[in-house]
């Protein structure tokens, strides 16, 4: 370690390890954790920083640090010196390419406090990474290089550290040897800072002169270079910031459950990690969403009842009376529950190459509910350089943008602001199971709060039975030209024959009223599915077997309509024609249109059609007539 | 006012990501490899489903090469905590009688690698939970906690689904897993220390004892069992020896120390400062990137 100058941070406990370990236990046994974020680039020494920490706290072990040696020698670009970034460059790939593309976690502690960091080094990917890394982060360390000041990139690392709800941020104003420890330029970087953090709502930093390579003012204070620097060293910050944990035991008990422990009749248990306020036998607790509320019987572990339990526990409740409550519940003071709602203005980070859909359904998940939810046209887009709000009809990797949400049914949240856990949430593509975005909710919009449902006095029960018939959305699915408007005609003809109540919904129908409104773009046609379903669901509750034939070429839309029917329902018949053949009867002469490039998106030419994996009934119509099929698709639903 | 210590607050997270896995998972499993991060991993377990027992079987993909003393505490701890153990062993291999002195790095190969494989696909397990920590090798500090696996059990570290918040994405396709990593979070120190917190019981061979040992290739092997090849005329030597990390018992180097209680153990870690799988031999396989090889190829 040579050409590293350590000045040894030396912990009173140290000593301990070899004269009493007992007595060294002790004092670690009851450490406190600190999760924290690196923002900065390799440039600004990020990872000779996270290298001295680790070293510094005795976190790298002599074969890692042989490893190390010969690993600069060999790959490092910093000539004989040590390259503290292959510490803590991870992947093979990487390393070859000299690029990290990812968020590393690594550990060290003191007697204080055992500390996470979250490392996400690189250019690339960088929104992305670095909202997954300070997700779970209690402190941002923004790296800057006091020969170059507040850059662009700092203020894109604050601004993100800011969105993500981080309340502690430190700039360690770092090379501070190669300024010769110049105080007058780290208070004009502190003073430039300071201006731009009240622009974006950071309320409060705090400002470190360090030198990561030297090592000064990372474990003492002040450095005999920096007299003139009287606040505390980086270690000892990071060992004594306030977590704000009475804060977060003080708000309302909130626990989402995870799931019910029923081991024999006699026991049942609600399981979930307590993400808000605090909870003891006798409280009065509320479910939400159903509103029922009950008294904790106890609080259960393997270790014996308890007496009371805190934010930040995994715990099992077991209540006085039998309510209904499972997973996606929220168990929650009984006097300052939760709301429910299901519109919200959020701030959305894309994630995926694939570009959001508006419209389209994707999974939600929020604490411990998983929904169908929507993403409307985002109002816009925020460029994270110049903080400068940007129109925007989708949003792309890497950006971020403000949109509103629409669950299916309504979902139980708080602000982001307020909690985190009841605040955040993922979307999954439905396809592909990938996680594409993080976003976190503002508010609910009022329109879910106070347009309430409805109950009627007839039901929809009423409604079918008075019609003799179980209600069913025949959802006819197919290329153009498939024969889908032929076949689902002849079959409410002999529906009707059998006295049957129907509702044939057609395509090119519907577009001259309802839909008229609507193009063809990709969100558009989401739309025209989407309102297509909702009236299709409304006709089934007044008891009707509703036919639909709409192209309707993407599966995540028609899963859209399939759950927004009780289970049974929806009933997908793929009219399965081929495209030389649907082409080739071309009764409108839309595939002409479309092949000459006068009609653009068209399915099956140069948009795609994404055929059911499993409907309810196929068609092969290269195998029976109109006649045939139709016999088919009743025999299927008329028992 | 209750400040949550470091070790509450990883027990509280290693048991809010069993249970999400129990509550998303078709058919979970934990895997078990009888070392002192699977004790700490089962006993997690233990508390995060009591009073039920943990509600998944427990599975050890064996080599037929484990210390005695390994079989003998697995066996216990499955019945202490009420699970049910699933042992599998690769037939083929155990056809082909692979052993770690004549068939080196296809050892492990074989009997783990594609053991494992193989029982995941018999079993039809969906998600396995795996004991590894970020701590413990470099290209472990990226993965992440649920990690995904193709139907062919590979990992693709380029492709990894961001993870935020505690807000865990366990939805798959048919055929594809998750592998499930409880302990990312902890460090060996963790470990050692919330074993003694809560009193749970490892395998005797951490703690130093006399035993009969042999020198191969700079290590201190143990012989176990009379499958051992000694030289013409050699006999064990008796040394005090403990284990910092447990494998097959001819490729799992011992270090010399008479360090016999937990807290004494703890003591020589900290002062020795060599990092936990350098008496492995199995990570030496192919230099600098061994793990993160093995692991694309499906080892866990």
């Amino acid at each position: 370690m040579a050409d590293i100058q350590t000045q040894d941070p030396v912990y009173k406990t140290d000593a301990l390890i070899a004269e009493d370990i007992d007595a060294y236990l002790d004092i670690h046994q009851n450490k406190g954790l600190l999760r924290f974020i690196t923002c900065g680039s390799v440039d600004d020494g990020k990872s000779t920083l996270i290298g001295r920490l680790l070293y510094d706290s005795k976190m790298i072990f002599e074969d890692q640090l042989a490893a190390l040696e010969a690993d600069s020698k060999r790959v490092g670009t910093q000539g004989q010196d040590i390259d503290f970034a292959l510490l803590v460059d991870g992947l093979a790939a990487e390393r070859e390419q000299g690029i990290t593309i990812d968020v590393a976690y690594r550990f060290f502690a003191t007697e204080k406090r055992k500390f996470i960091v979250a490392d996400t080094p690189g250019h690339e990917q960088y929104t992305r990474n670095m909202v997954t890394g300070a997700s779970t982060a209690d402190l941002a360390v923004i790296l800057i290089d006091a020969r170059k000041g507040v850059l662009s990139q700092t203020r894109r690392h604050s601004f993100l550290a800011h969105l993500i709800g981080i309340r502690h941020i430190v700039l360690a104003v770092n090379k501070m040897d190669l300024v010769g420890y110049d105080q007058a330029t780290f208070d004009e970087i502190v003073s430039d800072y300071s201006n731009f953090a009240e622009s974006i709502g950071i309320k409060d930093f705090t400002a470190i002169p360090i030198s990561g390579f030297k090592g000064d003012n990372i474990a003492i204070a002040p450095s005999p270079e920096t007299p003139w620097y009287s606040g505390p060293s980086l270690i000892e910050h990071l060992e004594t910031v306030d977590l704000g944990a009475d804060e977060e035991q003080a708000r309302p008990f909130r626990m989402p459950v995870q799931w019910v422990n029923r081991p024999n009749l006699d026991f049942r248990g609600f399981s979930g990690l307590i993400s808000d306020g605090e909870i003891a036998p006798g409280d009065t607790v509320r479910i939400v969403p159903s509103g029922k509320t009950s008294t904790v019987k106890s609080i259960v572990t393997m270790d014996g009842d308890k007496d009371e339990a805190v934010a930040g526990q995994s715990v099992t409740l077991t209540l006085a009376d039998e309510v209904d409550c499972s997973r996606g519940d929220v168990i929650a003071a009984a006097d300052a529950p939760p709301q429910a709602a299901d519109q919200f203005e959020t701030t959305i980070v894309w994630m995926s190459d694939e570009n959001l859909i508006p419209g389209r359904g994707y999974w939600l998940k929020l604490a411990t509910q998983t929904i169908s939810a929507t993403v409307a046209e985002p109002k816009y887009e925020i460029d994270v350089n110049s903080l400068e709000h940007l129109a925007a009809k989708s949003l792309s990797l890497n950006s971020i943008g403000v949109a509103e949400v629409t669950t299916d049914k309504p979902i139980v949240f708080e602000c982001y602001k307020d909690s985190k856990q009841l605040g955040g949430f993922i979307l999954v593509d439905k396809i592909t199971n990938a996680t594409v975005a993080a976003g976190m909710i503002h508010f609910s919009l009022r329109r879910a709060q106070n347009v309430h449902w409805q109950p009627t006095t007839i039901t929809r029960d009423d409604h079918s039975a008075m019609k003799n018939q179980k209600p069913a959305l025949l959802w006819f699915t197919g290329l153009s030209g498939s024969g889908k408007s032929t076949i689902a005609n002849v079959v409410e003809k002999k529906l009707a024959r059998m006295n049957r109540h129907t509702f044939l919904l057609d395509g090119d129908n519907v577009r001259h009223g309802l839909n008229k409104d609507l193009g063809f773009t990709e969100a558009d046609r989401i739309e025209n599915i989407r309102r297509v379903g909702e009236v299709a669901k409304l006709m089934t509750d007044a008891g009707l077997i509703v036919i639909t034939a709409f192209i309707s070429p993407f599966r995540a839309e028609r899963e859209m309509v399939r759950n927004m029917l009780p289970e049974n329902e929806f009933i997908e018949v793929h009219i399965d024609t081929p495209l030389e053949l649907a082409e080739a009867r071309d009764v409108k002469g839309l595939y002409k249109k479309a092949r000459s490039g006068e009609l653009k998106n068209f399915t099956g030419i140069d948009s795609p059609y994404e055929e059911p994996e499993k409907p309810e009934i196929r068609i092969d119509t290269t195998a029976m007539t109109p006649e045939e099929a139709a016999d088919l698709i009743i025999a299927r639903i008329i028992p | 006012m209750q400040r949550l210590t470091h070790l509450q607050r990883l027990e509280a997270e290693s048991i809010h990501i069993m249970r999400e896995v129990m509550a998303e998972a078709q058919n979970p499993v934990m895997l078990y490899s009888v070392g002192k991060d699977s004790a700490v991993m089962l006993h997690l377990a233990k508390k995060a489903f009591y009073p039920s027992p943990p509600p998944f079987p427990l599975m050890h993909v064996d080599t037929t090469w484990k210390f005695q003393d390994m079989y003998a505490l697995r066996d216990k701890a499955a019945r202490d905590a009420g699970m049910e153990l699933i042992v599998y062993q690769n037939p083929e291999a155990k056809e082909r009688g692979i052993n770690p002195f004549d068939h080196g790095p296809l050892h492990t190969d074989m009997w783990k690698t594609e053991g494992l494989k193989q029982a995941l696909t018999k079993y039809g397990f969906d998600a396995a939970f795996g004991g590894a920590r970020r701590d413990e090798e470099k290209s472990r500090a990226k993965e992440r906690i649920f990690s995904f696996r193709t139907a062919s059990h590979g990992w693709d570290p380029k492709n990894q689904r961001p993870e935020l918040w505690n807000l865990y994405n366990a939805k798959k396709a048919k055929g594809e897993s998750i592998r499930v990593f409880p302990l990312s979070n902890w460090t060996e120190l963790d470990i050692w220390q919330y074993i003694m917190a809560e009193n749970i019981e490892i395998v005797p061979l951490y703690m130093a004892a006399k035993r009969p040992t042999v020198e191969r290739d700079g290590l201190l092997i143990m012989v176990d069992d009379d499958r051992f090849p000694l030289k013409p005329g050699e006999e064990p030597e008796m040394r005090s020896i403990r284990f910092r990390t447990l494998g097959c018992y001819p490729l799992t180097g011992a270090v010399e120390s008479t360090a016999s209680t937990l807290s004494e153990v703890v003591q020589e870690m900290l002062l020795t400062t060599t990092s936990e799988r350098q008496g492995r031999a199995i990570d030496r396989d192919g230099g600098d990137a061994s793990m993160e090889k093995k692991k694309q190829e499906g080892y866990f």
